[in-house]
């Protein structure tokens, strides 16, 4: 076995150097919150880098909802996944017609659609929120599931068409003419050749629609406000308006709200990767 | 499709649905969705929303906010020193982890975790770090120097800088995994001729790497200008727009004047930014949409 050099040893420190910093940048925040959920009461203001008594007394806590704080958290649990997956499935659906509309079908005037979502995507979620919800208003949707779930359509569509559409872009005309020489209906077109093909491309665009609906904060905080139709993150902001918040308790709750998304990116971080980070910028 | 197209143009004088062919009447309905959606959320809010700001008093007032001033020139330097700053160690580190090594893949996992998670509970973790009194921080700066700890988010300028690294925490991994796409896309024979030149580390990202990365890392800058436009979460959540409305940014000015009932000082405010905003959106779509 050959001994590194002295140079490689002197390299291999250079990016220890960069890297231990890294990993302590990274992780702090979130070590810090979930040394909060482990630790009871009187260990979480100790100041202390591990907990004397760790426990998971925090974690009963909320889940049978023995707090004044946390008296809804099942039913705010259920708001957030019935809102993410709502509008991860009605962003899906909408996105995939629009894209094999304009993509496949060339329909007439497709392109021009497809500025307008462009358009939509770079203006800034924060400044259409007063707008939204004014109109939201006017629909008579406020406080109503409804109206965040088609919010968060309205935001995540845009994205997701031209996601879809670059991919379907690079699908063969060829498919569809030998599919439509064959007596294939466009319909029987959309299900059974383009769906299929689409799949890793549909995969990612679900997974970010759900994502961005479940992290959504701005707008959920805007459009629902009773405590039984409020979703996870409206709620943590909630503890903040008291003095006496339970702060072992929030970053518990926090917690368990920031582990589904955790989740999900790394199982799809393959379709993730390759379908979104790539297309999120053209070089 | 060449066959099925045909008949588009063809016979302009009859009505659109004879015009139009079966997969074409497909498209439009398949479309249909969506443009309802637009309407009904983008067009019409947006239009709603000019109409409110159209009075000229509305912009006198703002103009005569200290509030409004201070949240503009906030904005400002958020965007100047974030941006940039975010941008110059993404492009960093994307060559750190370019390397290849089994901890650095290891690291990069873990690296995209301010990424995956949700804002909200990460930036109130922050939040009470940063608590004068029961935050570790200054309970760290206690115990090694018997002294007490500033108080963080009590100064407007330490308040907005805080503000600034959340959004650089929760961002960062986002962009160097752009940018480290970009790198690992330049060929290694460039690298390898450069090498067996005696090319120097600088020469080799002045000559190599940034000529072949600098149109991306442009684009990058302008696309995260926009969102960081619209960070709303990084200041609000951090310090509420305190302390006395002095760490405001626009995006969360908005919010503010919306929950104070001035909603069309609100729309105004945002209006304001439409001079800065739109030719950055203009110039995105036409990177994208070639």
């Amino acid at each position: 076995m050959k001994l590194p050099s002295l140079r490689e040893i002197g390299n291999e420190a250079k990016l220890l150097l960069i890297g231990i910093p890294v990993l302590i940048w990274t992780l702090v925040p979130i070590y810090h919150m979930f040394l909060f959920a482990i630790s009871p009461k009187e260990d979480a203001f100790s100041g202390k880098l591990w907990p004397a008594h760790p426990t998971l007394n925090n974690f009963k806590i909320v889940f049978y909802q023995e707090h004044y704080f946390l008296r809804d958290f099942w039913i705010q649990f259920f708001n957030s996944v019935v809102i993410a997956l709502s509008a991860g499935a009605l962003t899906l659906v909408i996105a995939t017609a629009a894209a094999f509309s304009i993509s496949r079908l060339r329909v007439p005037g497709g392109r021009w659609v497809m500025n307008l979502a462009l358009f939509t995507y770079f203006i800034p979620a924060a400044f259409l929120a007063v707008p939204m919800y004014r109109t939201m208003g006017n629909y008579g949707l406020l406080n109503n599931h409804w109206s965040l779930i088609l919010a968060m359509v309205t935001i995540a569509s845009p994205y997701a068409i031209w996601v879809l559409k670059q991919a379907s872009d690079k699908l063969p005309v060829e498919l569809d003419e030998a599919a439509t020489m064959d007596g294939a209906t466009t319909l029987q077109l959309f299900r059974l050749v383009y769906v299929p093909l689409m799949m890793p491309s549909l995969v990612a665009i679900g997974t970010y629609a759900i994502l961005l609906a479940w992290n959504e904060y701005l707008y959920a905080f805007l459009l629902l406000s009773k405590d039984t139709e409020i979703t996870l993150p409206v709620a943590l902001g909630n503890f903040l308006a008291a003095d006496d918040s339970p702060w072992e308790l929030l970053m518990t709750t926090g917690f368990i709200y920031a582990l589904p998304p955790a989740a999900i990116y790394y199982a799809f971080k393959r379709y993730m990767v390759g379908g979104l980070t790539a297309g999120a910028v053209k070089s | 499709m060449a066959i099925t197209l045909s008949g588009d143009h063809a016979i302009p004088s009859r009505p659109l649905s004879a015009r139009l062919t079966t997969p074409q009447v497909w498209g439009v309905l398949l479309l249909a969705p969506y443009l309802l959606v637009f309407l009904a959320f983008v067009v019409y809010p947006v239009g709603y929303g000019l109409w409110l700001a159209r009075h000229p008093a509305s912009y006198v007032a703002l103009y005569h906010d200290p509030i409004f001033a201070r949240a503009a020139v906030n904005t400002l330097i958020f965007l100047l020193v974030g941006i940039n700053v975010k941008m110059a160690i993404a492009l960093f580190l994307s060559g750190f982890f370019a390397q290849q090594r089994s901890w650095i893949k290891w690291l990069s996992v873990l690296f995209i975790l301010p990424w995956a998670v949700p804002s909200i509970p990460t930036i109130l973790s922050v939040r009470f770090m940063l608590n004068p009194e029961w935050g570790v921080i200054n309970q760290l700066i206690f115990k090694f120097t018997a002294e007490d700890g500033p108080n963080w988010l009590n100064d407007p300028t330490v308040a907005l800088g805080m503000a600034i690294g959340v959004h650089i925490w929760k961002s960062l991994p986002f962009w160097t995994l752009i940018l480290l796409t970009g790198r690992l896309a330049i060929s290694h024979d460039l690298y390898e001729a450069a090498e067996v030149d005696g090319a120097s580390w600088s020469q080799k990202f002045r000559y190599i790497t940034w000529p072949s990365m600098q149109t991306l890392y442009v684009t990058c800058t302008l696309l995260s200008m926009i969102w960081t436009l619209g960070d709303f979460n990084s200041v609000y959540l951090l310090t509420g727009g305190g302390p006395a409305d002095l760490t405001h940014v626009l995006a969360t000015l908005g919010i503010r004047y919306l929950r104070l009932d001035q909603l069309s000082l609100a729309m105004a405010s945002i209006v304001c930014a439409l001079p800065f905003v739109l030719p950055l959106v203009y110039f995105m779509m036409k990177r994208l949409s070639r």
